[in-house]
């Protein structure tokens, strides 16, 4: 029992020493793009600054609970990565904080124009289509037909063989749900959602959650971003991206610096850093197929290419603002979510 | 015995006076915000520096002026040094000194906050001046517990339960913690269920959100889905049965079989408490999923179409049954064991045949076991998350539900307080189903009087089907633990099955050079973190625990149930309620700490702590008072017989919560993921990130990791707490002598 004490009062004090020792600079990061490009960026941070980064990653829906439920005190400096709208979100409600950053000019137009719907208080830095992909093995096996529209998913043959995520708790899946609102009009947008609801065998917790199930061969179609399957596809899995003949919608990866930051100058360095085509090209290294924000950084020969896809004229400032969000959510749960399947 | 009392007494009460002064004088008063272990403070400003000063140091300086009155009660309790006990001052002085410093460190605490006044009428009445305060930190710590102590003291001094200082100050202090760190929290969550968006309060929004469809439809009965509530209460039920059958199965082939190997059932029913639930959920998806190896081989030999069937109830019956089946089995092997044989020795000389005992003696004293294990399995599946989460499919249980009302866009706190209302209805009531089932009969059969036997063995019309199940579920598991240690070498599960090391590499691999080992491993932050933060809450959760459970079998005081009910509260809630409650109340002042590694201790020894006051309430229910009384008897005051006669008996009750607590804390995810921060990332929070980013191969090898670590720390501790002797023959010896 002594020994036990002993041994856990030493590591906590080896513990407490090593970060009295790492005083000097630090920054605070929370990150909801995937683990090891978090990773990745905190420690290529560190290398360029010397500055010591904590990293924290969590979805970008358990992120913005956690920025509003530390408000009166805030522990985080920056949030980096994940879907836009509660970056917006946080924006709208105060949560963080405006700046200008000097490297705006060598940013692609959406980037700017994401700041300056949020009132300077976010920024874009790289852009993702959605769309769907799927397993071609298991379509084989289950002799369906190659789906390539969104419309084609409601085909009752496909039934039980789609996976989208749950629009409460992904971004993804909210994305997904505005973007049919706006192809094909709120009405037939949600009768979408309702025929599709059909087919769908599970709403999962996160975003990309579909398409790594379909990976696995534990689901055939998966509606995500398409740069997260074309991750599964270079990763050797059996799998086939769809940019939806309709055209799509898409997101704008985003961060924002918390308003209180304690360490505000280290979190505007990050930001100007995570800014430049030099950080904005780590993505490559992880399979992280996004279109970035800096117009000199490079792009990956297997990303979508951004240029032939459909893109629809997404209203981030609309569908990005709490409150339509919540209507929006609220008639998918009344009306959608309860339908039998 | 006065003068006994006197005696031992007295060096406590001078211990609380100079411990008071020290806090007040000496230890910086506010967090130090560098982390609790860090003592940088001492040579950076200390005492003077606004941040690291004494409060005395504070008022010297003229500053946080608020913190003065509380010299008076400091001051106060000196009058009484060298008064006799039995003097009525000596009470008085230390009931008003405790009472009132006590109370002003609340009121201050909570007045004051970093934006100044906290509440409208404060403003009012002194204006808004400048002033604003830190959470409490270690000098502000110390003087409250001093306060709080020398009430305790005085309150024994008038005479309550006999004048005992320990069994009052026992109570004082459970009842403290568990108020500031269950009570305080809970109900500031559960107010914001009355809450409207404009932060006024009503009762049709709580309503609206109570009589939702999604929680009590019934839609399951036609075709469609049923709501989260009846979701959860039927799967609880069937898990709360199967895993108390299962578990009885397990206890009576250990204790009355001649079965050989019973070592391996005990090591191999504790596996699944060492593993992060989550794992198991993986590897049956990775067995049974659409393309799981055991579907793909039964589709291919008959010919079928494999479905998703896993996923929704069956998935999540079956994996909670694997982790909390040797939940039961530890509640019931206690019990099973602890059934004197000399009643069922009675029973047979009075002619019983071995049924006839089994049915009417060893069974009925079973009973408090298998109430128990029936509430645990029931509480645990209804908190249970990493299960649902990962095969829950489109069956909505009660707790992924409040995570994703919480988590999701629509950030709905109300919501999320209903449900956790509605969850907290269900254990509660199973837990007052139990104990009216139980009623005031007794079941004590360790006594102090002589008892030396054996266990009977089972009637064989028994033994077979029981055999049979156990050894059947042990097969299940021990498949399902070898498919997790294979899956960690494999390069990818049923794609690429290449042996590799590759994951464990990246993981755990370290550099050795000059300046000494490099962890460059992905996983090592998470990983120290955890087995510190886990290595620290395990003593406090048994002790805390065990105190309580005393307290609750042994003393009787008013208020005693709503004292059982605080303590049992944290373990019916659960864990994401526990997250986002502690996040809520604790960032802020007076206790301020959020973001550090104290937090996650701290939860995990509310979260944790029900374990070990059951398994403390069910040994000593089982150890007779005279055993008490004669300590008591022979001049030991209540600590003595505490320590000395109650504690070594309940060896089997502090190791079954020690064991509990530490695998509980480095397993645990629900209450985590909302309270890791980035200096303090938790192993499972990893994990459940690799899961996310479809990397099995990573998350399977760190659970491995995990699942030796904890085996080994099960070992070790075994060792240390020794093994359970209750005074009985063994089997073996018996089997010698004839």
């Amino acid at each position: 029992m002594k020994r036990l004490t002993l041994m856990a009062a030493g590591s906590m004090v080896a513990l407490g020493a090593s970060l009295g020792a790492a005083q000097a600079d630090k920054l605070t990061l929370y990150c909801s793009a995937q683990e090891d490009w978090c990773q990745l960026m905190a420690r290529s941070f560190e290398d360029a600054t010397g500055i010591d980064v904590d990293m924290t990653r969590k979805s970008s829906g358990e992120t913005f609970a956690q920025i509003r439920a530390e408000s009166s005190n805030p522990k985080g400096d920056v949030w980096w990565g994940g879907t836009g709208d509660p970056h917006l979100q946080a924006a709208e409600e105060g949560l963080t904080m405006v700046y200008v950053s000097p490297m705006r000019n060598e940013l692609h137009e959406w980037a700017i124009s994401q700041a300056e719907s949020a009132g300077n208080r976010t920024i874009g830095i790289y852009s993702g289509a959605l769309g769907y992909g799927y397993n071609t093995e298991l379509l084989a096996a289950n002799n369906l037909p190659e789906p390539a529209c969104w419309k084609d998913l409601l085909k009752p043959e496909y039934k039980g063989h789609v996976q989208m995520a749950n629009p409460n708790s992904s971004g993804t899946a909210y994305t997904t749900l505005a973007s049919m609102v706006q192809i094909f009009g709120e009405d037939d947008g949600f009768d979408f959602m309702k025929g599709l609801h059909a087919n769908i065998n599970q709403y999962t917790k996160s975003g990309s959650a579909p398409i790594k199930a379909a990976a696995r061969g534990e689901n055939t179609i998966g509606i995500v971003f398409m740069h997260d399957a074309v991750k599964q596809a270079v990763s050797g899995f059996p799998i086939k991206v769809v940019a939806p003949c309709e055209g799509t919608g898409y997101e704008i990866g985003s961060m924002s610096i918390i308003d209180g930051a304690r360490n505000e100058d280290e979190a505007k360095m990050f930001y100007d850093w995570a800014l430049s085509a030099e950080a904005q090209n780590l993505a490559l290294q992880v399979n992280a197929f996004q279109v970035p924000s800096n117009k000199g950084a490079e792009t990956s020969e297997s990303a979508p290419d951004m240029s032939t896809i459909k893109l629809i004229d997404y209203d981030f400032k609309l569908y990005g603002s709490s409150d339509e969000r919540k209507r929006l959510l609220q008639k998918w749960d009344e009306e959608v979510s309860v339908l039998p399947q | 015995m006065t003068v006994a009392n006197t005696k031992t007494t007295r060096p406590v009460l001078i211990f609380w006076i100079v411990a008071g002064w020290v806090g007040y004088c000496l230890l910086p008063w506010y967090m130090v915000d560098d982390g609790l272990w860090s003592f940088k403070w001492l040579v950076d400003g200390y005492p003077f520096d606004d941040d690291y000063a004494p409060a005395a140091f504070l008022i010297g300086q003229g500053v946080k002026l608020w913190l003065a009155p509380i010299l008076i009660p400091l001051a106060m309790p000196l009058l009484v040094i060298g008064r006799p006990k039995s003097d009525p001052l000596y009470a008085r002085i230390l009931i008003i000194s405790g009472a009132l410093g006590f109370s002003w460190l609340i009121a201050q605490g909570f007045s004051i906050g970093i934006r100044g006044f906290n509440y409208d009428w404060l403003k009012l009445l002194f204006g808004e001046p400048r002033i604003r305060q830190f959470g409490m930190g270690y000098g502000a710590m110390i003087s409250a517990s001093a306060f709080l102590f020398l009430l305790t003291q005085g309150i024994a001094a008038r005479g309550a339960i006999n004048g005992d200082v320990f069994v009052v100050s026992a109570i004082g202090g459970v009842i403290t913690i568990v108020t500031a760190f269950v009570f305080y929290p809970i109900a500031n969550m559960l107010f914001s269920a009355f809450i409207t968006e404009d932060g006024a309060y009503s009762i049709s929004v709580f309503a609206a959100k109570f009589f939702d469809d999604r929680l009590w439809g019934l839609g399951c009965l036609a075709g469609a889905r049923c709501g989260a509530a009846w979701n959860s209460l039927f799967l609880a039920i069937f898990v709360g049965v199967i895993t108390t059958a299962l578990g009885l199965c397990f206890a009576l082939v250990v204790t009355r079989s001649g079965f050989r190997y019973k070592r391996t059932i005990r090591a191999l029913t504790v596996l699944p408490v060492i593993t992060p639930p989550f794992v198991i959920g993986l590897a049956l998806i990775l067995l049974f999923g659409l393309s799981g190896s055991v579907t793909v081989f039964f589709a291919d030999l008959f010919g079928i179409q494999p479905t998703r069937w896993l996923y929704g109830m069956p998935g999540i019956l079956i994996a909670q049954t694997l982790a909390f089946t040797p939940i039961a089995f530890l509640v019931l092997i206690g019990v099973v064991e602890g059934v004197s044989p000399s009643m069922e020795e009675a029973a047979q000389t009075l002619r019983a045949n071995r049924w006839q005992t089994f049915r009417t003696v060893s069974l009925p004293l079973m009973r408090p076991g298998l109430a128990n294990a029936f509430l645990l399995g029931f509480i645990e599946s209804m908190a249970d998350f990493g299960n649902p989460l990962v095969l829950g499919g489109n069956f909505d249980v009660l707790s992924t539900e409040i995570f994703f009302a919480i988590v999701g866009a629509q950030y709905d706190q109300g919501r999320a307080a209903v449900l956790a209302m509605v969850l907290l209805f269900f254990t509660l009531s199973a837990f007052y189903a139990q104990r009216a089932w139980l009623g005031k009969k007794s079941y004590t059969t360790v006594t102090g009087k002589g008892d030396a036997g054996v266990h009977p063995l089972m009637p064989v019309g028994l033994s077979l089907p029981v055999m049979i199940i156990a050894l059947t579920w042990a097969l299940f598991t021990a498949v399902v633990y070898a498919m997790i240690v294979y899956g960690s070498v494999v390069e990818l599960w049923g794609v690429n099955n290449t042996l590799t090391f590759k994951h464990y590499v990246t993981a755990f691999s370290l550099r050795i050079e000059e300046e000494g080992i490099r962890w460059t491993g992905a996983a090592w932050d998470s990983f120290w973190t955890t087995l510190s933060i886990a290595a620290i809450a395990a003593p406090l959760t048994a002790a805390v625990g065990l105190v309580t459970a005393y307290l609750l079998t042994r003393q009787s005081f008013a208020g005693k149930n709503a004292f059982e009910f605080g303590t049992m509260l944290s373990f019916a809630i659960p864990g994401t309620v526990i997250g986002v409650s502690y996040i809520l109340a604790f960032n802020v002042p007076p206790i301020e700490i959020t973001g550090t590694g104290v937090i996650l201790v701290v939860s995990f020894i509310f979260r944790n702590m029900p374990v070990g006051v059951r398994a403390g309430i069910a040994s000593m229910s089982q150890l007779d008072k005279s055993l008490d009384e004669s300590s008591l008897t022979l001049g030991a005051n209540s600590w003595q017989t505490f320590r000395r006669v109650i504690l070594p008996l309940l060896r089997p009750a502090i190791l079954a919560a020690l064991v509990y607590s530490f695998v509980r804390a480095m397993t645990a995810i629900s209450a985590v993921i909302f309270l890791v921060s980035a200096k303090y990332d938790m192993a499972t929070s990893y994990i459940i990130g690799r899961v996310e980013n479809n990397d099995y191969g990573l998350a399977i090898a760190y659970s491995t990791t995990l699942i030796f670590v904890m085996l080994s720390a099960v070992g070790l501790l075994q060792l240390i707490v020794g093994r359970v002797q209750i005074g009985r023959r063994s089997q073996l010896s018996v089997k010698d002598a004839s």
